[in-house]
């Protein structure tokens, strides 16, 4: 598992995944990018964290304005 | 509904619409000027359907007043200037080790965070996080989230390009995760 994390952390790093998942609230990845990050978190529980608590961040603000 | 009831409600809301404004222009008479149009506004327009809540009816019409505001203060050059120094990204690099750029320090387990959006001491520190983002980012992730203003519309009121929005965005993001996992989930975590 060690070593297949550190594979894919060649392709796209945790500071690259960031990167994509708060893009991804922006506009549509394109498909290597988006290739990439769904490699990356089937494989990094702290970037799947990650991504799960952008989403709620998202969900947070809507709730602050209603 | 009689008028006095429908002002008494509207000034119900002027503590937040006044921090909305705040947070997006730092500037309190001017925060104070767009509130205060706003409320104004929706005691003469009156197109109040009662589908959306008075809050996001009152959040629709100071999106526009707050627009109004910053292209007027845009010809005063002193916006654009100021957002190259948020656009540099350089100082969140420490939350990553080089070389491989993995996790310094990981994200906590939040729990069941949804359990806070029911909780009024969450947005208390919601407010605390965002007023400590550098001015610029504050305001375009208020325009992004809060107003809902799509990605190319703030690019053009603002006058700055898709990547910059990005970069300060991912800033904003970056640093209130952070923020709210320090202030908040740490802590109900230390409690529970």
């Amino acid at each position: 598992m060690n070593l297949l994390k550190r594979a894919l952390g060649h392709i796209l790093s945790c500071k690259d995944a960031t990167h994509l998942v708060s893009r991804m609230q922006e506009r549509e990845l394109g498909v290597f990018s988006r290739w990439a990050l769904r490699l990356h978190l089937a494989a990094c529980e702290a970037c799947t964290r990650f991504e799960q608590q952008m989403r709620f961040l998202r969900e947070a603000m809507h709730r602050y304005r209603d | 509904m009689p008028a006095a009831d429908i002002a008494a409600q509207l000034d119900a809301h002027r503590g937040y619409l006044l921090r909305v404004a705040r947070l997006q222009l730092r500037d309190d008479a001017l925060a104070e000027d767009v509130v205060q149009e706003t409320l104004l506004a929706a005691l003469s327009g009156g197109t109040f359907s009662g589908k959306s809540s008075l809050k996001t009816w009152l959040t629709g019409i100071l999106k526009h007043k707050i627009i109004d505001a910053i292209r007027r203060k845009q010809r005063e050059p002193l916006l654009a200037s100021t957002f190259d120094d948020e656009c540099d990204i350089e100082d969140l690099d420490g939350l990553f080790k080089a070389p491989f750029g993995a996790w310094d320090s990981p994200p906590a387990e939040w729990g069941d965070p949804e359990q806070a959006l029911n909780r009024s001491q969450f947005f208390d520190i919601m407010d605390f996080c965002l007023e400590k983002l550098p001015p610029n980012t504050a305001r375009v992730f208020m325009m992004r989230e809060v107003m809902g203003l799509e990605s190319d519309e703030i690019c053009k009121e603002l006058a700055i390009t898709a990547n910059n929005l990005w970069v300060i965005l991912y800033r904003a993001r970056m640093s209130l995760r952070e923020c709210l996992e320090q202030n908040w989930f740490k802590e109900s975590g230390a409690r529970a």
